[in-house]
């Protein structure tokens, strides 16, 4: 059964350096890094879709307790500095590539602000519900639904935050350049996912959801 | 001894994966519904239906098992052939056999075929399922109100003034339109000789419809896992001609007999904590968390089957309930032993 | 004969034994994609066991009728325990180790795209196991609810609620298989990444190992399904811990809504513990068949339908809960259509044998029981697709059959057959052939003994999760045979872990290739050298290694 075989591929004795990677046959612009952070944003977006077929199940389910037309006001601020963070983020990675690590850090600072001022204008919309309302995670439906959809969301934008904040540090400690830019963009476009789920998250609660 | 010898030779029919069919259909067949005299009921197999819509399931599931036995014979047939003509021998030489590589004609012919039967069947099943899943209570139907507890069955019969626990009557020939209703977590009711499972579900009304179409007893019983004792919910059904229903009816309807022999224990009943759970119709009707005791002695089990429904066992119950079926809800009333025999002297007089 | 060897050799490498310890740091440390294969199947294997026994803990208790072996409380965990661990804690690493082994070797790449996060996954895995085993460990606490959770593996609401379960034992549930899906979902990350971007020059998508294909479309179905699982579970912890309400039903939540969410998981999770069994026969059965597989494209297709449709047929779990008659009728027909792509690829297998040199070694012999098997499966699948019939035979014994026949006579029968071909090439050494054929037979009967019978007791009326049963009801024979097929089956294992042993203290080495086989694994060492290949091969067809060996007719003249 066991036929003896010439080895093309036999290996030698002793491990040898590194050998180099052969180019493979992937489509162009398929790298490691790009595939594996679209695989992410594929699972988390599964994962929210929970959330969201959960709230949207349970619109107009709350027995007792404050109701969203009451209580909800259209996130403005906001939605204005998340969107306009994604902006930022897409400047500054094509300044990161450029070279300019001048730009690249202002652009991820403004990115960083303007994602913190979010969570922020979130955390003083909390503070309203909770103390304001009287609306908590345990009052009805809504507050079920609606303090953990939106209170994921939230919790992406922070760990969002925490990797620019990391990729800021980078550039402006000089330690990041265009050789990086690559990775860089794909934080960006980790940021990119967090922002198209908060349009989502916008149209389920504040939209439909009133 | 109940295990009759074909059951068991039907049990050692070929052990290949070929004849479990075969070994099903022998060992149905000599599988006897020998009722005990405590018990009875036998057997609650889906393949002796005594009412609508379990006969027309029937119908429907022996044409689904014609069918994939025939796919099975063919295939299994198919792959043994494979198998056994093209073994390799000890004197085949090295030489590879020719490499074959596909055939869209083939392939073409082994999806069409498949598509076809699931065409068939899925028009079948359709037509079956708006067929035999009635949304709306049917005209002269007999109205029968089920919710499931943790690990017992209240089934209330609302035109005619009464609840009764997990022991289910219904007349010959006249159709009975149930709805379905859970005080806890899910159950399901599945008495299977008679109609398919439906799940009670808090929250929500299930209905669901059964004609019986012979009298008797029989068994079925929760089909949901809903905790500790789901394996002790126990259901029987009794199917009366239309006088005994009737009979049994007006024996229910009444309020609770009043012997003056077990006055005391009527007494010691109404005074102690057992009228926060439990009604007894005429003395104390504020109790709902527990079975209805109105009648308690027209039902042959106790606690959905746990135990006989005899002064016996009434007397354990009511010392220990939990020793008998563990986990239950009630618990021990912790009563001196005259008391507890005074109750069960007063419960046993409650036909 | 290789390139220059010119090469200083690193001080590391001149170390030629170590001691145990260093052994082990280099294990636990490791992230290199066969070893932490061999820890995610070796691991696996580990809690097979476990569960096994938790099996037969509960078969000596259903042997006879109003048994008192096991309270109610006691089975209700082993029920819970076992379903949890062979779903989880057995199927799913194991297949993530399969895959982890054998995807970079199969393609010519030197490791998965993220070994560190490969690691991550593994180690994420083992704390999820942990944690829920934790569980039996933990105290009875205040309301008698701790210890071991007893909702099921899939813990419906409002059962696995605060209100109903109290204690932490439902937590453990909760815990451990969230942890643990991180890992699955690491891996599936690992997977698709590595298939899509490191693939050997000459390696395009259509000259993909079938087995890697496979692995693709269950990455991609890991990815759809468990982030909805933990999104599930991260809801019921709220309810338990926050006084969120989603499945809360006395503050107007919804039980049936977990069922979907739950489904919506649980049931390409069943594709995702299936497929690679598939994957393991398609490298299995052309070798021992000396045939290429039959209709390669098919299978491809064949397969990527079966990983779209699986994502629309979850409620065939829901059809007693009162569903309307449209959803029953969609979900009836979407199941029947799923059992298309699957019978196709059942047909080609078949093809592949005919005309073939069947050779009847281990690996072989678990195949064709899988074969047989599975058809058995997918046909009292169908019947269970039937929504009317399904009203009848579901949550009874018979579903109960279903899935073993499913899970063990497909899955863990492949991934014996896959242990058998594969062990050779981890570890340098063949298993023994007449102790696999010992194994085989032990286990088959067993198999039979145990599953075949069970589907008498789900027509007889039998329900699933009871602990007990009355003597009247007539069950009692049947179950005595389903009992007395575990202790053949835990034989069997008994044989198999015999054999891994013998493997080492008297080892018959195998050398890089014992099957004459054509995949790329193949032409490397046995066990491969940590970079895997000198050089990075280039492929010109689907099975390299045949090309070589048959210069005079090439597979690319027939692709």
């Amino acid at each position: 059964m066991t036929q003896p075989l010439p080895l093309p591929f036999a290996p030698p004795l002793a491990p040898p350096l590194a050998p180099p990677r052969a180019p493979a046959v992937a489509p162009v612009g398929w790298n490691r890094g790009r595939v594996g952070m679209a695989c992410l944003i594929f699972g988390e977006s599964t994962f929210f879709s929970v959330f969201v077929v959960a709230y949207l199940f349970y619109i107009g389910k709350s027995g007792s307790g404050p109701q969203p037309s009451d209580v909800l006001e259209f996130p403005l601020v906001a939605t204005l500095c998340l969107l306009s963070s994604s902006a930022t983020a897409g400047l500054a990675v094509k300044a990161l590539a450029q070279g300019n690590a001048a730009r690249a850090g202002v652009a991820l600072a403004l990115t960083v602000g303007l994602g913190a001022g979010f969570l922020g204008a979130t955390a003083n919309e909390w503070f309203g519900l909770i103390y304001g309302h009287g609306l908590t995670i345990g009052t009805n439906l809504f507050g079920t639904t609606f303090y953990s959809l939106v209170g994921f969301h939230a919790a992406h934008v922070a760990l969002g935050l925490l990797m620019l904040s990391l990729v800021l540090g980078g550039v402006l400690a000089g330690k990041l350049g265009p050789e990086h830019s690559e990775r860089v963009e794909m934080v960006t476009w980790y940021w990119h996912f967090v922002d198209a789920v908060w349009i989502v998250v916008l149209t389920t609660v504040y939209v439909v959801g009133v | 001894m109940r295990s009759c010898p074909q059951s068991i030779a039907g049990a050692f029919v070929s052990k290949g994966g070929g004849a479990w069919a075969g070994r099903i259909l022998i060992g149905l067949w000599a599988t006897p519904s020998v009722a005990r005299a405590d018990a009875g009921g036998g057997t609650p197999s889906l393949f002796m239906p005594v009412a609508e819509p379990a006969q027309s399931i029937l119908d429907y599931g022996t044409l689904l098992v014609l069918i994939c036995a025939v796919i099975f014979v063919v295939v299994m047939g198919l792959l043994t052939f494979t198998v056994i003509r093209f073994r390799a021998s000890a004197a085949d030489n090295d030489e590879e056999p020719p490499q074959v590589y596909g055939s869209d004609q083939l392939e073409l012919a082994w999806t069409i075929v498949p598509v076809l039967i699931v065409i068939v069947l899925g028009l079948i099943t359709a037509g079956r399922i708006v067929a035999l899943q009635k949304d709306t209570r049917p005209e002269g139907s007999l109205a029968v109100r089920v919710v499931g507890h943790q690990w017992w069955w209240e089934l209330e019969y609302p035109d005619l003034g009464f609840v009764t626990a997990n022991e289910l009557h219904l007349p010959l020939g006249q159709v009975a339109f149930l709805t379905l209703e859970s005080d806890d977590v899910i159950h399901s009711f599945w008495l299977p000789q008679l109609a398919g499972k439906l799940d009670v579900i808090p929250n929500r009304k299930n209905t669901m419809w059964i004609e019986p179409q012979k009298t008797g007893m029989f068994v079925g019983q929760c089909a949901e896992y809903c905790g500790t004792q789901h394996a002790n919910m126990l259901l029987r059904v009794f199917v009366h001609e239309p006088e005994d229903f009737e009979r049994w009816v007006r024996e229910q309807q009444l309020e609770a007999r009043r012997v003056d022999a077990h006055a005391e224990g009527r007494a010691l009943f109404a005074q102690t904590a057992c009228v926060n759970c439990h009604t007894v119709r005429g003395l104390t009707e504020i109790g709902s968390f527990g079975p209805d005791l109105t009648h308690l002695m027209s039902r042959t089990t106790l606690a959905a089957g746990a135990a006989a429904n005899d002064e016996a066992s009434l007397v354990d119950w009511l010392t220990d309930p939990d020793h008998i079926k563990p986990g239950v809800r009630m618990p021990a009333m912790k009563l001196s032993h005259s008391q507890i025999a005074r109750l069960a002297g007063y419960l046993s007089s409650l036909e | 004969m290789s390139a220059s060897t010119e090469t200083r050799v690193p001080e590391a490498a001149k170390r030629t034994t170590s001691g145990w310890s260093q052994s082990l740091h280099d294990w636990v440390t490791t992230v290199d994609h066969k070893r932490l294969g061999i820890l995610y199947i070796g691991a696996g294997f580990f809690f097979l066991v476990i569960g096994g026994v938790e099996a037969i803990l509960m078969r000596a208790q259903l042997a006879v009728p109003a048994n008192t072996f096991l309270g109610p409380q006691e089975f209700n965990r082993l029920f819970t325990m076992h379903g949890t661990t062979m779903v989880f804690l057995v199927g799913m690493p194991i297949v993530t180790g399969f895959g982890n082994y054998l995807i970079p070797l199969m393609i010519g790449a030197r490791d998965m795209a993220f070994p560190r996060l490969n690691a991550w996954g593994f180690w994420m895995f083992l704390l999820g196991g942990i944690v829920l085993y934790m569980s039996y460990f933990a105290s009875m606490g205040l309301y008698g609810a701790g210890t071991a959770p007893d909702v099921g593996w899939f813990a419906y609401a409002p059962l696995a609620g605060k209100a109903f379960s109290r204690g932490n034992a439902t937590d453990y549930w909760i815990l451990g298989i969230l942890i643990s899906g991180f890992g699955s979902v690491s891996g599936a990350i690992n997977m698709l990444t590595t298939t899509l971007t490191m693939r050997c020059p000459g390696m395009t998508m259509n000259r993909l190992p079938l087995f890697v294909w496979m692995m693709l479309v269950v990455s991609f179905l890991m990815l759809l399904a468990l982030p909805v699982l933990t999104g599930a579970q991260v809801m019921l912890l709220f309810d338990r811990f926050m006084g969120a309400h989603f499945f809360d039903t006395q503050a107007g939540g919804d039980a049936v809504l977990w069922q979907h969410f739950f489904w919506f998981f649980g049931h390409p999770e069943v594709y995702i513990l299936m497929i690679p069994g598939f994957a393991y026969a398609s490298e299995i059965i052309p070798v021992f068949s000396r045939k290429v597989i039959f209709g390669y494209s098919f299978m491809v297709a064949a397969t990527l339908a079966i990983g779209l449709v699986a994502v629309g047929v979850w409620a065939h779990h829901m059809f007693t809960v009162g569903m309307g008659k449209g959803l029953s009728v969609w979900f009836a027909v979407m199941t029947m259509i799923v059992g298309i792509p699957t019978g196709i690829k059942l047909f080609n297998w078949i093809a592949t044998l005919y005309g073939g040199k069947i050779l009847m070694r281990t690996p072989m012999l678990f195949c064709l029981g899988f074969l047989g098997q599975f058809l058995v499966a997918g046909l009292s699948g169908i019947l269970l697709s039937g929504a009317p019939l399904n009203w009848q035979l579901s949550d009874s014994y018979f579903v109960v059959a279903h899935f073993h026949y499913v899970l063990i006579g497909g899955l863990v029968f492949t991934i014996f057959g896959a242990c058998y071909y594969w062990f050779p090439k981890m570890t340098g050494r063949l298993l023994s052939e007449r102790l696999g054929r010992w194994h085989f037979w032990l286990f088959f009967v067993g198999f039979h003994l145990t599953f075949t019978t069970m589907h008498v007791q789900g027509v007889l009326g039998m329900p699933r999760r009871i602990y007990t049963y009355p003597v009247e009801r007539g069950w009692e024979v049947w179950n005595a045979i389903s009992s007395s097929g575990a202790i053949l089956q835990a034989l069997g294992v008994a044989v198999f872990l015999f054999a891994l042993a013998q493997a080492f203290r008297r080892p018959q080495w195998a050398g890089p290739d014992p099957w004459n086989a054509w995949t790329l694994e193949w032409s490397t060492s046995s066990p491969p050298p940590a970079y895997n290949f000198l050089t990075i091969p280039e492929v010109r067809s689907r099975r390299p290694l045949w090309d070589l060996k048959h210069p005079d007719d090439p597979d690319w003249e027939h692709e």
